[in-house]
């Protein structure tokens, strides 16, 4: 379903409510009613990625440098800043 | 050319079984609970004996029978199950995704009364509390017509423009464990009639779906909007289906049937095997020259609104025979959907309902004679109270 939610009619649900194309959850970012959202200081990252591990929903990405930033998934829960192993994550407010 | 007739007598829970082995089930997931058990006993014995190619699974629970059953129906297997009572409240949440997910699964409900206080005999009252579970339900009055819906509501539920979970709901012990003569079908005659099924959608690693995904508030009441749409137009092929069977076999229904109402002013209306005990009360009565009437529904969901108005055109009185409460409420369920369903026309009969028959109380002939007494005095005396418990002691 490509169209947004509150456009598409009853006529166009599949019978059943039946997703026929892959990976539809990616469309929606469940992100977007986080409060505040981790940010890391890179000067003390040492990329062991214990924080893209422990996330519980896939929020963190690991970038082509080998750093770790979230993506639009992170709900800011904050499980990666209490388990950074040198303590360089921290939660900013989404309003700052 | 009719099918052969050839009459066998045994219980209806085993002519049931039979029904289904002759639709060729070919997953069955059921926990046994009085009065179903002997239904999924024996299946189970059919297919430990290599007479029915499915797979059994002896669940620890009916949730779990219903869940395993959403499961097979969604690899696009032919899936079987029966429940009554307790059984049928326990599997009650997942009864709602097994029709929202539009699987076509085919239940027998042997009804039992619900607990408490416990009681292992018959009245609708499980049926009635799942009620909006968003399946077709349909009532069956005796063996014959068991073993009859039992295979139809195969070819129902899997029918492309229903795609519905059917449930076929016969009295517990009344039926379930009655003896009685069936006409029953060869194999043949049966394949000829129910087609392999063809699933709509199903799980298939080469074509992945993802199915029971959940929906936010933008889009939960248009699934719902087609859901309600989907099981208000299964009455087309519902009937198209109990019209290709009647000429098969001879044997033909309707969501409503009518005994004796020509020129009747009073109208009995009941669902289930009690309709054959009052067809002789009916009978007793028109000879006494009483004009009275009787009106059986048989489809319950989805309710056939055009069908009662007309089978209640010429009743200046309706007597409807609930098998079960809603306690607190205004009416039993039977007779406020028919309420519900006179209430529009301009001319509308007197509607008053008796609650018969509850946790296996015994209802003979004469029992409706004097509700038709009762129901004539409180008209008479009016306004009537309209709702009653059919006797209680004290």
């Amino acid at each position: 379903m490509s169209k947004a939610w509150d456009q598409v009619t009853w006529q166009e649900i599949e019978v059943g409510g039946v997703l026929t194309e892959p990976g539809t959850a990616r469309n929606y970012n469940t992100g977007d009613w986080r409060s505040s959202h981790p940010v890391w200081d890179k000067t003390r990252c040492i990329k062991c990625g214990v924080c893209w591990t422990v996330c519980p929903e896939a929020g963190i990405t690991e970038q082509p440098d080998g750093y770790f930033e979230m993506n639009t998934y992170c709900k800011g829960c904050g499980i990666c800043v209490k388990e950074c192993v040198t303590g360089c994550i921290k939660m900013v407010l989404e309003e700052s | 050319m009719m099918a052969h007739k050839k009459r066998l007598g045994m219980e209806v829970s085993i002519a049931v079984s039979h029904a289904v082995q002759l639709a060729r089930a070919e997953a069955i997931a059921a926990y046994p609970i009085t009065p179903q058990t002997h239904i999924v006993e024996h299946l189970s014995s059919l297919v430990a004996n290599g007479e029915l190619d499915a797979e059994f699974v002896t669940v620890e629970s009916e949730h779990s029978a219903m869940s395993a059953s959403i499961g097979a129906a969604a690899t696009g297997v032919r899936t079987y199950t029966a429940t009554s009572s307790q059984g049928l409240a326990l599997m009650n949440e997942i009864l709602f995704i097994a029709s929202a997910m539009r699987l076509p699964i085919v239940m027998t409900v042997a009804n039992r009364a619900l607990s408490g206080p416990l009681s292992i005999w018959n009245d609708h009252g499980d049926i009635m509390a799942a009620r909006d579970i968003g399946w077709i339900q349909i009532f069956v009055e005796n063996g014959q017509e068991a073993f009859d819906h039992s295979i139809m509501a195969f070819k129902i539920a899997e029918d492309h423009r229903v795609l519905m979970p059917t449930a076929v709901n016969l009295d517990g012990f009344i039926l379930s464990h009655v003896v009685e003569a069936h006409e029953l079908m060869d194999q043949e005659t049966v394949d000829g009639f129910l087609p392999p099924l063809v699933p709509y959608h199903k799980l298939d690693p080469a074509k992945p779906v993802t199915m029971g995904a959940f929906a936010m508030p933008e889009l939960y009441t248009e699934c719902k909007m087609g859901h309600q749409v989907a099981l208000t137009n299964s009455y087309g092929p519902i009937l198209e289906v109990w019209r290709e069977w009647g000429e098969l076999t001879g044997r033909h229904y309707k969501p409503v049937e009518t005994h004796r109402t020509e020129g009747a002013k009073v109208v009995l209306l009941i669902m289930g095997s009690l309709a054959e005990v009052a067809e002789t009360a009916v009978d007793t009565m028109r000879d006494q020259g009483i004009p009275v009437g009787l009106v059986k529904l048989r489809l319950w969901r989805p309710f056939p609104f055009a069908d009662l108005r007309q089978a209640l055109a010429g009743a200046e009185l309706v007597i409807v025979c609930d098998r079960a409460l809603s306690l607190g409420g205004a009416a039993g369920p039977v007779q406020a959907e028919v309420r519900s369903a006179m209430y529009p026309l301009a001319k509308k009969p007197h509607i008053l309902g008796y609650a018969v028959g509850l946790g296996g109380r015994d209802v003979q002939p004469e029992v409706f004679e004097e509700l038709v007494q009762l129901a004539q005095a409180e008209v008479k005396k009016g306004p009537s109270e309209e709702f009653h418990i059919y006797g209680v002691r004290g």
